[in-house]
């Protein structure tokens, strides 16, 4: 990495993201990427015709769960802000998922990891962002370092 | 029998994250008593993992499919280790809690077991 870049702390090392409760959201982003890439996975290699909307939104929100882990492990400020905007998108997509599953039912032959809102999950599909996005601001540029 | 496991290694994995709670509340790190009891859970989950395939191999099947029963049998297994190698990089009471909330993630996943298998 060269020195100018601009996710490279002063010290030389991109800021950490996984220091502290942020080893927790790895874990559970962890976790969330087996749950839902094995689960998608093998629905969409053995019955993708008999729900291929729930199927595949369960393969991106795998998807979405592999690159906010990486993003984690990676840390630096664009690894933040890509992280930010990623965990915007989870939480946007488990609303919006869980919504139109209470609404429209027969939309989704069977559940995807979104389904109400994660239930299925112990809601740790809906927590999961809230507290993400939480932690990544607090580790903003300038924010208080201090506390951490 | 395979269902007293399922019920043995869930109550075990609940215990650990009651018993790492209990430290990150201290706000202390994991330590090595701590890693005893990930390393009987893992047994636990391994014995779990032995006597699994070998119900398979012996001709009996579980009441749902078999790729999603091995599948969690080998999740189960590498569940409690993945959380302890987080917390010996994070030495600090999260790290206490990360392995507390991969207990609770092992018996979530027991009790998917319990169902798969079938009483």
């Amino acid at each position: 990495m060269t020195s100018g870049e601009p996710d490279v702390a002063p010290g030389g090392r991109r800021e950490r993201l996984i220091g502290g409760p942020g080893i927790v959201l790895v874990w559970l982003y962890g976790v969330m990427v087996v749950g839902a890439v094995s689960r998608s996975a093998f629905q969409i290699a053995t019955d993708f015709g008999r729900a291929p909307l729930a199927y595949a939104l369960s393969a991106v929100a795998g998807l979405v769960y592999g690159f906010i882990t990486y993003t984690l492990v990676r840390g630096g400020e664009t690894a933040r802000r890509a992280a930010l905007v990623c965990c915007v998108a989870e939480l946007v997509g488990v609303v919006t998922v869980g919504t139109w599953t209470l609404v429209d039912p027969s939309a989704f032959p069977d559940s995807t990891v979104w389904s109400d809102f994660g239930v299925g999950y112990l809601f740790i599909p809906v927590l999961l962002p809230v507290s993400a996005l939480y932690w990544l601001r607090g580790r903003a540029p300038r924010a208080g370092r201090a506390a951490a | 029998m395979f269902d007293a496991l399922t019920l043995a290694t869930g109550v075990a994995a609940l215990l650990l994250a009651a018993w790492c709670g209990w430290a990150a509340y201290r706000d202390q790190p994991t330590k090595d008593w701590h890693f005893i009891g990930m390393a009987v859970v893992t047994v636990l989950a391994l014995v779990q993992l032995v006597g699994g395939i070998v119900l398979l191999v012996r001709g009996e099947e579980p009441t749902q499919s078999t790729t999603i029963f091995v599948a969690y049998l080998l999740g189960a297994f590498a569940c409690v280790p993945a959380a302890g190698f987080l917390s010996l990089a994070e030495r600090t009471k999260w790290g206490s809690v990360t392995v507390a909330a991969g207990g609770v993630v092992l018996a979530v996943l027991e009790v998917r077991l319990y169902d798969i298998w079938g009483a």
